[in-house]
């Protein structure tokens, strides 16, 4: 797999450089949560409680994997679709939280909460679980056990491959990209 | 007309082997049909990207059946479509029990992601064994009992649709609404996409034959000549979207439209758009 090698969490210079549609290799530390644990991270904030994790500089990864064979690190880990996410998302990004990853596009006001915190939102390949499984060198449930696949995890990945769809600066991946092949 | 003397016997625990079986052979291989389309969609794929995308999906494929790992970490709501022969007789057992024992058998054993929930618009708790299956019965002629296994994905059931047309709309109405349906889907089904469609009958039986159209071997038309031929104009349109692999960009949107047709009320011309991921699973087996 080809793109360029960034290490986790992402520094605010290196955010600064990726544009929407640049191929990366991740390595490092990712955090899982999608709608259960994104629901009540929310209830968290707007309690004023601690969230189970120090989010800020953090990368998020919509995700809940499948169980993994005995002797394996973690099931197939593929993305789930990100606008499920979207209303959680701008409280989390003012928390502090630096990097998505997920799958299809965001709303609006999610883009703009991008642009004005410096953040970015990353895609990665939707249905390629079993593929990616092989991207993740540790992984262990931090939050939420109750949850089940749907737990907060902390996973440690080694070029873990995604294409920047929201950068800081406005560029949009999806608009940009459809708006080529669009035809009629 | 076959004449059957006397009711065949099959034994419930036998269906819960079938069963069990299925849900993990769909899970971890990918029909040669659906690989057959995806190679030759990357062949014309036009975008870099897209190209890229569609590699990824085969690589995905080969080592999910090498491995005996789930292609996607969704492993679906398991909808199970049973045909059984009117001259069939289920012992040992209750038919639907032996179908939801075989989902948590199979889901247990081959390490698939439980993803079932009760008290869905409350607690929303965990099954624990993905169960219930939604199932469907038809009563067929002769003495067998077909079972076709589809693990049904969360992202691409979420971009169903349902739309009650009017009785004039005909083939310009209908290719407009699934192309409106895709383009709002974009990436969150997983394109490219199978595209399952329901046209006549009423809102829930289209519903029905547009989710076992999916079960057809992907690409082949529909024996009629004039739903082949709509088949083919929503393919072209969809395929101009420019939504690509993945919602990525690019001419690839769908690798098959598959169109079922029941006749419909007068004063109606119901829709319905089930669309299928390109992770496009089933699996079946008949005793």
């Amino acid at each position: 797999m080809t793109g360029l090698k960034v290490g986790l969490p992402l520094d605010e210079s290196v955010r600064k450089t990726l544009r929407a549609g640049d191929a990366v290799l991740l390595s490092g530390v990712i955090y899982t949560a999608r709608d259960a644990a994104h629901k009540r991270m929310a209830e968290a904030l707007e309690k004023g409680v601690e969230l189970p994790f120090d989010i800020n500089g953090q990368t998020i990864y919509y995700m809940g994997p499948a169980p993994a064979r005995p002797g394996a690190v973690i099931g197939s880990c593929g993305p789930t679709t990100s606008g499920r996410m979207d209303a959680y998302t701008p409280q989390l990004l003012e928390a502090g939280l630096a990097a998505m990853i997920g799958k299809g596009e965001r709303s609006a006001g999610v883009r703009e909460a991008i642009r004005k915190a410096g953040a970015v939102y990353f895609v990665t390949y939707g249905g390629v679980g079993a593929l990616l499984s092989k991207a993740v060198r540790k992984a262990e449930v931090v939050a939420y056990p109750e949850l089940g696949a749907e737990a907060i995890m902390r996973l440690e990945v080694d070029d873990f491959p995604v294409i920047v769809a929201n950068d800081m600066h406005g560029g949009d991946l999806f608009s940009e990209q459809i708006s080529k092949y669009r035809r009629g | 007309m076959l004449e059957y003397a006397c009711m065949r016997e099959i034994q419930a625990p036998d269906v819960t082997r079938a069963v069990a079986e299925l849900a993990q052979r769909a899970n971890f291989e990918l029909g040669g049909d659906v690989v057959r389309l995806l190679e030759a969609a990357r062949e014309r794929e036009v975008s870099p990207i897209g190209r890229e995308a569609l590699a990824r999906l085969l690589e995905n494929a080969r080592l999910a059946k090498d491995e005996r790992l789930p292609l996607c970490q969704d492993c679906g709501i398991a909808v199970v479509f049973l045909e059984l022969g009117q001259y069939a007789h289920i012992t040992g057992g209750d038919l639907y029990e032996a179908v939801a024992d075989g989902v948590r058998c199979g889901y247990r054993d081959g390490f698939l992601r439980k993803s079932m929930v009760a008290r869905p618009f409350s607690a929303r708790i965990n099954t624990g064994d993905n169960t219930p299956p939604v199932i469907h019965v038809e009563i067929v002629p002769g003495d067998r009992l077909r079972i076709a296994f589809m693990p049904k994905g969360g992202g691409a059931e979420n971009m169903s649709r349902l739309v009650m047309l009017k009785p004039g709309a005909g083939e310009h109405g209908i290719t407009d609404a699934v192309v409106s349906a895709v383009r709002d889907a974009g990436g969150n089904p997983c394109p490219p996409l199978i595209i399952g469609l329901g046209i006549g009958a009423t809102a829930e039986k289209s519903l029905e034959i547009a989710k076992k159209a999916l079960l057809r071997p992907a690409g082949e038309p529909n024996s009629d000549v004039e739903t082949a031929e709509l088949e083919r104009k929503v393919f072209d349109a969809v395929n101009m979207t420019g939504v690509g692999p993945l919602g990525m960009g690019g001419g690839v949107t769908a690798i098959a439209v598959h169109a079922e047709v029941y006749p419909c009320h007068f004063a109606s011309l119901p829709l319905a758009i089930n669309l299928q991921c390109h992770s496009a699973r089933h699996a079946e087996v008949t005793l």
